[in-house]
């Protein structure tokens, strides 16, 4: 976990209003889209997707009371389908909890916080796919930073952010960072995970 | 860790992180499609020296459901053939391209022979050495004993507090001296109980407390019993047997159903296997609702996964930036 | 021959002097004569120490019959470059020197090599079994002329076959050197039995197979009246009941190798081979304990038990490897870092425990171990004490790498070495002079 950013991070392009924000429009696509909150699964996918998820499950239920956290939220961890591992020193398995029900026949909604080249998306579909059959799946993330390298796209977008890829894109959250933020700096050091 | 040779290597962290990563891949493994992709394209090579069919198998299934390409390595070796057996060997799988070496051995100091001579570019886990350690036997222990003893939520927790009874043969058992290293680094309190032939001049350095009394022991009332496998050849020979007879040897120091209603209530009973029934553990206490015995072999899979993982997963040093 | 003049060398460590060898006997000391010593070889021997030529009362030379590890041309090649210019030659060889014929064998074979005088030891028993005495007598009246017997790599364990030859060569002025390992108590040992040996999980030797034989050989010995050498004593207890027994006045002498007086069980806690050896690396007390009772006379000698090996027999697991460590060449660098640095003993007792002391229990009193004085053979070694050097197994003339050494830096370097006034070492390198 990162510890709140020091000036020098680069510049803010969302604050936590538009944090808020675009969370609570994405509730509301989601259940546009799917008429209501039955058959929706939310799975967030470590680190920062799961406390996304999190906040737009509470969203959800207060608009739909319908919707149930309880049997309707989980966690996606999806490190052991990663394409990469053998960049980077072994990584920690995160948590992968579904609900008792399980994916079956649902219409799964992964959320992450930033979308880039899209392999943590591919990742996350052969994941699932090894958890069962659902009827389909969505995609929300905060932001959209552009540079796909495998054909992916996003249902739900809080920010499209067009970027260099010499930049790098850091997003904060009170959950794991202590505040909301979303901020662009030029790479001085590294990628991202 | 580029290596997985003895449970005294693990500190708290990495042994934690064992655990974590286990427990997560146990999940995995109650699910329909149990395989994963994650070691994809590297090789596994079980080098086993000694038989053991069901050791080897649980490395073999745990490499199988990461999607590792596994080897099988039957080598004849006596403890007095000569040690070209184990160089030649290695230089054999080192051009065969194994990422990680699994050997078990009689003779304690080859798995460390193995990775410190610079035969094998491997990752080598022990799956045990002579009378020396067998690490990942005291890793699936420790695995049972905290799914079972801590909490409902074990992310993260050791087994601080912990009181552990090992029982039998200490002085020839590599699964012995492992526990006692790990559960002792994982803040429990081992208490090892045998007849004084079978434990070894200088036990009193260990970790752990020592007695010669098991009915003494479960009146202390431990939250787990490990019953450790006797040979039976170990009271026969003539002058050198260890003890006197199989009878009296159960008598005094065998797990039956009388000492087993001594212990409390959430007190688990385990053994490595294979198991003397009637010998070390009588019948009744190991098909009891308190013996988690079968439970350990499947959590034997899951932890060598973790182990697996967590050597072979990322990039060696030497290859990351 | 060519004469020597050994100028401003230090007798023992004394004050230096002139030291003239000539005619294969020391001819002058000082200035105080007329000797010829134009035409001498002159060696600038300033802070060098001069003591009498070594003598190894413990070496395995291999030959006959395990010439790949060391063949006596080799083992004696090693032993002038240690300084050394006698060495008792163990009798465990295949075949055994059980018999005359083997025995005078290796003797010839030592002197047509040259490099110093080999005296063969003779096993205790035929074949080494332990059941019926070899020819004692034969070996003894042989070109050979033994005085040692040893079954030497196994203990004569039958107490009463070590009776009968603690009897029997009395007649022969000879000695019984035991290799004292009670074998029931030591069945498959690899290493000292005790905390380090049961945390890394080899086979424990204890103590007290050591202690308890040589207990039971000094009581046989006082029975009998009979002389007994202790080999490679390495244990407080050993020692103890040594200087008990000598207090009684029981006739016993003890060695114990260098690698006793530096090396602990510690070392075996990474598996590697070059540190088994029988009797096993022991604690920290005990080396302490060894190296009080050599530098208090309890222990009378220090002898190399120099053990060859080749290195299939070293570089594999610690249960299949051979026991032994070479030690020729290493010896009075080990002595000098343990005892003499350490202010125990003086270059005077170093020659006493590795040169005197040893002829006399071998019986060859007459022509090694000698004084340094004129008319006395020239058999002596020029050691330069303030010199450092690096052990690397590649330079060493042994056959053999397993130096427990490998990469130490020790005190000490052999200048010159003179087997009855000829010279076999050179500025540290052997020749094959005149």
């Amino acid at each position: 976990m990162s510890d709140p950013a020091t000036p020098g991070d680069g510049r803010v392009v969302l604050g936590p209003d538009d944090v808020s924000r675009a969370l609570t429009r994405i509730a509301h696509e989601i259940l546009e889209h799917n008429k209501g909150a039955a058959g929706l699964v939310v799975l967030g996918i470590p680190t920062r997707g799961l406390p996304l998820a999190h906040r737009l499950a509470e969203r959800l239920a207060s608009v739909e009371p319908d919707f149930d956290p309880q049997t309707q939220l989980g966690s996606l961890d999806i490190t052991m389908h990663r394409d990469d591992l053998r960049r980077a020193p072994v990584r920690p398995i995160g948590a992968t909890t579904l609900p008792a029900s399980g994916i079956d026949d649902k219409t799964v909604v992964l959320v992450d916080d930033v979308l880039y080249s899209g392999r943590t998306i591919r990742a996350a579909l052969d994941a699932l796919s090894d958890l069962g059959r659902p009827r389909a799946v969505r995609l929300a993330v905060l932001v959209d930073r552009g540079h796909r390298e495998l054909p992916i796209r996003a249902d739900h977008v809080g920010k499209n952010l067009p970027t260099a890829s010499t930049e790098r894109v850091r997003v904060m959250l009170t959950e794991t960072d202590g505040r909301d933020a979303v901020l662009i700096s030029d790479a001085a050091s590294g990628g991202e995970g | 860790m580029d290596h997985l040779l003895s449970a005294a290597d693990l500190d708290h962290a990495t042994a934690v992180r064992i655990l974590d990563t286990a427990a997560e891949l146990a999940a995995t493994q109650g699910r329909e499609i149990k395989k994963l992709p994650t070691l994809r394209g590297r090789t596994v090579v079980n080098l086993f020296f000694e038989d053991s069919t069901r050791t080897r198998i649980s490395f073999e299934t745990a490499a199988k459901r990461l999607s590792a390409d596994v080897i099988n390595f039957a080598a004849k070796g006596s403890s007095v053939s000569k040690g070209e057996s184990l160089k030649d060997t290695a230089l054999t799988l080192q051009a065969m391209g194994a990422d990680a070496v699994v050997i078990r051995h009689q003779a304690s100091g080859a798995p460390h022979l193995l990775a410190n001579s610079g035969w094998v570019q491997a990752a080598v886990v022990n799956a045990g050495d002579g009378t020396h350690q067998h690490p990942t036997q005291a890793l699936l222990d420790a695995y049972t004993l905290r799914r079972h003893l801590v909490g409902p939520q074990t992310a993260g927790q050791d087994l601080a507090g912990l009181r552990v009874a090992v029982v039998g043969d200490v002085l020839h058992s590599r699964v012995a001296r492992s526990n006692v290293d790990l559960l002792h680094t994982l803040g429990a309190r081992v208490t090892l109980v045998a007849p004084p032939t079978l434990l070894p001049v200088g036990v009193e350095a260990w970790p752990c407390d020592v007695s010669y009394h098991l009915d003494e022991v479960l009146e202390q009332a431990p939250d787990a019993v490990m019953m450790l496998r006797v040979q039976r050849e170990r009271m026969s020979s003539a002058g050198g047997g260890f003890f006197p007879g199989p009878l009296e040897y159960s008598r005094r120091y065998g797990l039956d159903a009388r000492r087993l209603a001594v212990l409390p209530s959430h007190a688990i009973v385990m053994h490595p296997g294979p198991m003397n029934r009637g010998l070390e553990i009588s019948a009744e206490a190991a098909d009891s609702p308190q013996a988690v015995i079968v439970e350990q072999v499947a959590n034997g899979v899951a932890v060598r996964m973790a182990v697996l993982y967590l050597l072979l997963a990322g990039g060696r040093r030497e290859d990351v930036a | 021959m060519t004469d020597y003049l050994l100028r401003g060398a230090r007798p023992l460590g004394g004050e230096p002097v002139d030291v003239l060898i000539s005619g294969g006997v020391i001819a002058a000391i000082g200035a105080d004569d007329d000797a010829p010593r134009d035409d001498a070889h002159v060696i600038d021997a300033e802070g060098l120490v001069l003591l009498p030529g070594l003598v190894d009362l413990h070496t395995h030379l291999r030959e006959p019959g395990r010439e790949d590890a060391e063949t006596v041309e080799s083992g004696t090649r090693a032993a002038a470059l240690g300084g050394f210019t006698a060495v008792h030659a163990m009798a465990n060889t295949n075949p055994v020197a059980d018999t005359a014929g083997v025995v005078e064998q290796v003797y010839h074979l030592g002197r047509r090599a040259g490099w110093v005088d080999v005296f063969p030891v003779g096993a205790v028993s035929i074949g080494l079994e332990g059941e019926r005495l070899a020819e004692l007598g034969a070996m003894a009246d042989s070109e050979a002329r033994v005085r040692v017997f040893s079954d030497d790599g196994k203990c004569v364990s039958d107490p009463v076959l070590m009776r009968r030859a603690l009897e029997y060569v009395k007649a022969l002025d000879g000695v019984i050197a035991q290799h004292a390992q009670e074998p029931r108590l030591t069945e498959h040992a690899q290493m000292h039995e005790g905390v380090v040996s049961a945390q890394i999980g080899l086979a424990g030797w204890p103590a007290v197979a050591e202690e308890a034989i040589i207990a039971r050989d000094v009581l046989l010995a006082e029975h009998v009246g009979s002389r007994l050498h202790v080999c490679h004593l390495s244990t407080a207890g050993s020692v103890e009941i040594v200087r008990w027994a000598k207090g009684r006045g029981i006739d016993v002498t003890a060695e114990v190798t260098p690698h006793h007086l530096v090396l602990t069980d510690e070392l075996a806690r990474g598996y590697d081979a070059r540190f088994k050896v029988n009797p096993p690396l022991r604690t920290q007390a005990d080396v302490d304990a060894v190296r009080a009772g050599l530098a208090d006379g309890t222990i009378d000698i220090v002898a190399t038990d120099h053990a060859p090996h080749t290195v299939e027999d070293k570089d594999c697991e610690w249960a299949a490897a051979a026991f032994g460590m070479t030690g020729l060449e290493t010896a009075l660098s080990v002595v000098q870092e343990a005892m003499v640095d350490t202010g125990l003993m003086d270059w005077a007792d170093v020659a006493r425990v590795l040169s005197s002391a040893p002829a006399l229990i071998g019986r060859v009193e007459d022509r090694h171990g000698r004084p340094i004085a004129v008319g006395e053979p020239a058999n002596l070694t020029l050691v330069d004490p303030a010199a450092r050097r690096t052990v690397d197994p590649r330079t060493q003339a042994t056959a053999s790498p397993n130096t427990p050494y490998r990469g130490r830096e020790l005190p000490g370097r052999v200048v010159a070495t003179f087997l009855r006034g000829r010279a076999t070492v050179l500025d540290g390198k052997a020749v094959l002079g005149a």
